[in-house]
């Protein structure tokens, strides 16, 4: 539904050229939720404000079921815009006007004459987003939550296909963003929105992403399926961005190796093989005894998942057995530590 | 008590009502044009901007330096300067006709930069916003930029009537009519002591009834 291809956005500053973004090349589907994540200044505010063409590509091209945005001008532009919510970290809604008169606004902006019909859409819109009897309140007079489901009812306004989501938890305490994560879930099931969202924290793209790409420096450097990157991330940014959702720590990781005999391996698995006992049954089977260091069991988006960290001994015949038969099993495999008994050697 | 009763029963009071009436009809149709040609003026400084909406330097430097200009003259300068145009547009140099024009001339540059600063206080993602919905910029502008500044412009308008009423009792000296016309003509002139006195007090209560009410209404409009 949305293509980039080769796109670049280059900013003068004074006489330096800096470089925002570099050969950036995305597919986003059709009704799916997609994660752009990256530290600030790695270019993705950049990067969601080429969709809506805030931002102008300098090099590349972008499209948008076929049409390309990059060619447009300001006729196509607002009505591209009309297609194409969007939703802020800082809500940016208008202090002046009521909830109803914000949400009312897109629907003006696209030529809605009708009072009655503004009133009966801005009312459907605000019985959507959770917020039916609050749309006589100003601005100043409602949560954060509640301001970003304002902003989410103004975006969805005119029925859009895409909705682009800029930080929108951001600034959100962290049970309001689970229950504004939730709400933005059910309309892309239920509206069959495609979500694009940027964000700095993994949990996000954990809890609805379908897709994540990694940005870096201008860059993107892995994308993927949500469990595929997360459960096995390639590049050292992704892996940070994983081990800060995660608590992970090196430092007490290696602590943990150093106690224990034998190989140490990773274990991840996906779906059904969270509700399968296979552990038990390997160690049953290969003879070998396991003690796991650490683990996790969650959902990455509807998916349940699980890693475990696991140090396993036994001879060597039996762990080869064990490892083959956890592969063969559906579990991926890594080993992070081979040889076993490493920690009696001088 | 009976040295005060004698001296206002000495003062001419219906020459002071006049004198009232006409610094407040300098006041109000001043203050209306100022407003009138102030606002548009100020919004085509803030659009023009660098990194704003429109974003055309050659148009906003023009612009600004127009109103650099004219607000560099001192207004009693500018008072003699414009009088050949005060004279073509009212038929006369004196009088409250005549202290309009360069009221207007002298003020509405000044109201304009105040348009200007309260249109940049208004939230850039507000602008964001309101461009992501496809609004256009006259939409961004009175649907958004101006009902989000009104009290920043409303507060800068207060701030020019102040202004004004300075100015019109110094229009005072080329025969602009009003309560700094008496206060030069019998205070100064004629050495009423008295005369001055009462303008002066006059001035104040407008003063402050000018603030008083633009803080009302600052506060009326705001939402924050």
């Amino acid at each position: 539904m949305i293509r980039l291809q080769g796109v670049g956005k280059t900013y003068h500053v004074g006489s330096r050229e800096i470089a925002a973004l570099r050969e950036v090349n995305l597919e986003i589907a059709r009704g799916e939720v997609f994660g752009i994540i990256g530290h600030s200044g790695a270019g993705k505010s950049t990067l969601i404000r080429l969709l809506n063409r805030l931002e102008k590509a300098t090099t590349g091209r972008i499209e948008l079921d076929g049409e390309d945005l990059t060619a447009m001008d300001d006729t196509q532009l607002r009505s591209l815009r009309l297609r194409v919510g969007m939703i802020f970290q800082h809500f940016n809604l208008l202090g002046s006007r009521t909830v109803a008169q914000n949400v009312a606004i897109p629907l003006r902006v696209a030529g809605v004459r009708d009072a009655a019909a503004i009133t009966r859409r801005v009312a459907e819109l605000l019985d959507l987003v959770g917020l039916a009897d609050q749309g006589d309140k100003y601005p100043s007079q409602l949560s954060g939550g509640q301001k970003q489901r304002v902003g989410i009812a103004r975006a969805l306004a005119n029925d859009p296909k895409v909705l682009l989501c800029d930080e929108a938890t951001s600034a959100l305490d962290p049970q309001t963003t689970r229950s504004v994560l939730d709400l933005l879930l059910r309309i892309n099931e239920q509206l069959g929105l495609t979500i694009v969202l940027i964000t700095h924290e993994m949990d996000v793209v954990r809890a609805i992403c379908d897709h994540v790409a990694v940005l870096d420096d201008g860059v993107i450097v892995e994308q993927g399926p949500v469990s595929q990157v997360f459960l096995h991330p390639a590049h050292p940014t992704t892996r940070h961005f994983v081990q800060e959702a995660e608590d992970l720590d090196e430092g007490e990781e290696r602590e943990d190796f150093a106690r224990v005999d034998g190989c140490v391996v990773r274990l991840s698995y996906l779906g059904e093989h969270v509700y399968a006992p296979m552990l038990a049954e390997v160690a049953r089977d290969q003879g070998v005894d396991f003690c796991i260091l650490s683990g996790r069991v969650e959902r990455i988006k509807r998916t349940p998942c699980g890693q475990l960290t696991l140090a396993l001994s036994g001879s060597d015949a039996s762990i080869r057995g064990a490892l083959a038969q956890l592969s063969g099993g559906g579990v991926h495999v890594d080993v992070l530590r081979a040889a076993p008994g490493t920690q009696g050697v001088n | 008590m009976d040295v005060l009763l004698q001296v206002l029963q000495a003062v001419d009071w219906p020459e002071i009502g006049l004198a009232t009436l006409d610094t407040l009809l300098m006041l109000g149709a001043s203050l209306f044009f100022t407003a009138l040609a102030g606002l548009p003026l100020g919004v085509l400084l803030f659009l023009t901007g660098p990194r704003q909406l429109l974003g055309q330097p050659a148009v906003y430097g023009a612009v600004s330096f127009a109103v650099n200009v004219l607000r560099s003259l001192p207004f009693i300068i500018l008072l003699i300067l414009m009088i050949p145009v005060t004279v073509k547009l009212t038929g006369t140099s004196l009088g409250v006709a005549g202290a309009i024009p360069p009221l207007v001339v002298a003020t509405t540059p000044f109201f304009a930069r105040l348009v200007e600063t309260a249109l940049r206080e208004v939230d850039r993602g507000i602008i964001e916003a309101m461009l992501a919905t496809g609004a256009t910029t006259r939409q961004v502008v009175f649907w958004a930029l101006l009902p989000e500044a009104l009290p920043g412009i409303i507060a800068g308008l207060t701030v020019t009537a102040i202004t004004l009423v300075a100015y019109t009792a110094m229009s005072g000296v080329i025969g602009g009519g009003g309560l700094g016309d008496l206060a030069v003509r019998f205070g100064y002139q004629r050495f009423r002591t008295d005369v001055m006195v009462i303008t002066v007090v006059l001035l104040l209560v407008l003063v402050q009834l000018l603030q008083m009410a633009g803080d009302r209404l600052v506060h009326r409009f705001s939402r924050k």
